[in-house]
């Protein structure tokens, strides 16, 4: 079979000696194009048709089961706008991507720095830190809600050494969705760290010295050699957790379940509730598509301002 | 000056990686603690207790869970491989134009979470009849995971020197043989990386398989944990040991790959 086509090949390139490598290469490439159309299957089924039903059903009052159901417009786009749980999700969505994005590396920056000291027991604190991430997340938001909560919670058992009854922490509308953004926080910041690590060992160990000598200070040496040469590290940690926030959700199932109320509900795990739990689906859909935009447009924004950071870098 | 420097950092590594480790004793203090035990989670029981584990074992029915876990993350890691790998070589190989255009279709994906289309696809499926069938959310995680493995085949591929393939074509190998026999083997660094970040994502998962496993006998491990807290929230201790139980295996795994998954999930990210 191989050695039949590469006769053919030769025969074809004596008859064109001019042309002949230009089309064998042009052929052979055509038919190699066959091995993506599985991925290329998967996604216009899984993916592209899922979405353009997702933006129809966006504009009909489908509650999710029944066969029929209406035209609406542009209603739930209204609708979501002017709802009043809403604006609560959008600030709660926005406080897990930033917030945690920011957090993550923020610490994750200082622990590598730290691990890049020639620590001894570097290999421990790393494996340590890492370890929260290879857990699933649902599992992580049990874990810290043994320590939330209200009944015999880790927490409480201590605040109750100071205060004579126990806090609702996960039942505190000022508490509950900053707590959800530590524990995204603890889970995920090993990945910053990990990032940051691999990024601070690219640097030759010659610039610190040449700067040493020269008389600049710690900071000034880390201000004006690591944080530029870091800054790739910094671009796909900072695109990867902010998108990672946006999008939670398992931590907030395991943890208050989006309550009380929608208190600490974020626009996926909404999403969730009213599709299943009100049969809301046209209204769902909306939120789902509203989602997607969001995300993609701050993902990208981020991508462009901290990608044109590393060039002036 | 030097040692006590050096002393200093290492204790106060020791403290960091002790905070760190914190939610996982408390993990263990209540999972081993009995119901009627009332003492805080910071305390050690001071007895052997496992009767949560075997309640949370039986209640949960963690053995088909794990057994559904097993087969859904096998399968679509395999899948995903084949799938991913073949889908990357002409798209590194051969950079035409429409190529371009179909890496940039496969790799925009990686921003955009599945989620946001759920609705639609839980219609789409019921509609197919892969509810509650392995099958259903197997394709739908080989699609998911498919973005981030095109990407990274596609880089590693590249950084393969196409003079190999022209070697092994004049040595009259077809293109399917140069594939399999030449560059698989090559890409075996990139396929550990593959396995183990699709494999700890499908593996973990809780927000695709609540929709689409959720029948007790297909339902995967986060499903029937879920299930089971709702069930018996009083009762932290058997949440907690179904929850050590159904963390275990990917951490007994991690201990022992720890280099591989850290290197891996790094490598993966930074070519970003």
């Amino acid at each position: 079979m191989a050695r039949t086509t590469t006769i053919v090949r030769s025969t074809d390139r004596a008859a064109a000696p001019l042309q002949g490598p230009a089309r064998k290469r042009k052929r052979s490439t055509a038919w190699l194009n066959l091995l993506y159309v599985p991925a290329l299957l998967l996604f216009a089924v899984f993916i592209f048709y899922p979405f353009v039903k997702g933006v129809q059903i966006s504009f009909t009052n489908w509650d999710g089961y029944n066969q029929d159901y209406k035209w609406i417009g542009g209603s739930n786009y209204k609708r979501f706008f002017n709802d009043p749980d809403m604006g609560r999700v959008i600030r709660n969505t926005i406080i897990y991507g930033v917030g945690s994005a920011f957090l993550q590396n923020l610490i994750g920056l200082a622990y590598a720095l730290f691990l890049n000291m020639n620590i001894r027991t570097r290999g421990v604190v790393r494996t340590v830190i890492y370890l929260p991430v290879i857990i699933s997340s649902l599992i992580m938001g049990y874990i810290w809600y043994f320590f939330f909560q209200y009944d015999g919670g880790a927490i409480n058992d201590i605040l109750l050494l100071f205060q004579d009854e126990p806090s609702n922490l996960l039942g505190d509308k000022d508490w509950n969705s900053w707590i959800i953004t530590f524990v995204n926080t603890y889970q995920y910041l090993g990945i910053a760290m990990v990032l940051f690590l691999a990024g601070l060992q690219t640097i030759p160990k010659d610039y610190y010295e040449a700067a040493t000598i020269d008389g600049a200070t710690a900071l000034s040496r880390f201000r004006h050699i690591t944080w530029p040469l870091i800054a790739p590290s910094l671009t796909v940690s900072m695109v990867l957790n902010l998108i990672g926030g946006l999008k939670l959700f398992d931590v907030i199932v395991a943890m208050t379940n989006s309550g009380p109320g929608y208190a600490s509900a974020s626009m996926s795990s909404i999403m969730y509730l009213l599709y299943f739990g009100r049969e809301d689906a046209g209204y769902a859909a909306t939120i789902g598509i509203l989602m997607f935009v969001m995300i993609s447009v701050v993902s990208i924004f981020a991508l462009y301002l901290l990608r044109r950071r590393e060039v002036h870098a | 000056m030097r040692n006590k420097r050096s002393a200093w950092l290492t204790s106060l590594s020791l403290v960091i990686c002790l905070i760190h480790i914190l939610p996982f004793y408390i993990l263990l203090t209540t999972s081993f603690k009995a119901a009627d035990d009332l003492s805080s989670k910071w305390v050690m029981p001071g007895y052997l207790f496992l009767d949560n584990f075997s309640s949370a074992w039986r209640e949960a029915n963690m053995m088909s869970a794990f057994r559904s876990n097993l087969i859904v993350t096998a399968v679509s890691v395999v899948l995903i491989i084949i799938i991913g790998s073949i889908a990357a070589y002409p798209l590194a190989r051969y950079q035409t134009r429409w190529n371009q255009f179909v890496y940039a279709v496969f790799v925009s994906a990686l921003i955009v979470p599945p989620l946001t289309i759920l609705v639609p696809l839980y219609k789409f499926m019921v509609d197919i009849g892969g509810m509650n069938q392995y099958w259903g959310i197997i394709l739908l995680f080989v699609t998911f995971n498919l973005p981030m493995t095109i990407f990274l085949y596609t880089g590693f591929i590249s950084t393969i020197p196409r003079e190999l393939d022209e070697a092994a074509m004049i040595d009259g190998a077809g293109r399917f043989e140069l594939f399999y026999r030449i560059l698989l083997p090559l890409l075996k660094p990139i396929t550990a990386t593959v396995i183990i970040l699709t494999g700890v994502a499908v593996w973990n998962d809780y927000q695709f398989s609540v929709f689409f496993l959720q029948h007790p006998h297909t339902r995967t491990i986060t499903v029937a944990l879920a299930s089971f807290f709702g069930q018996y929230n009083s009762n932290i201790g058997w949440v907690a040991a179904g929850s050590l139980m159904g963390a275990l295996p990917m951490i007994v795994l991690y201990l022992f790959l720890q280099r591989y998954f850290i290197s891996g999930l790094a490598s993966g990210a930074i070519k970003g």
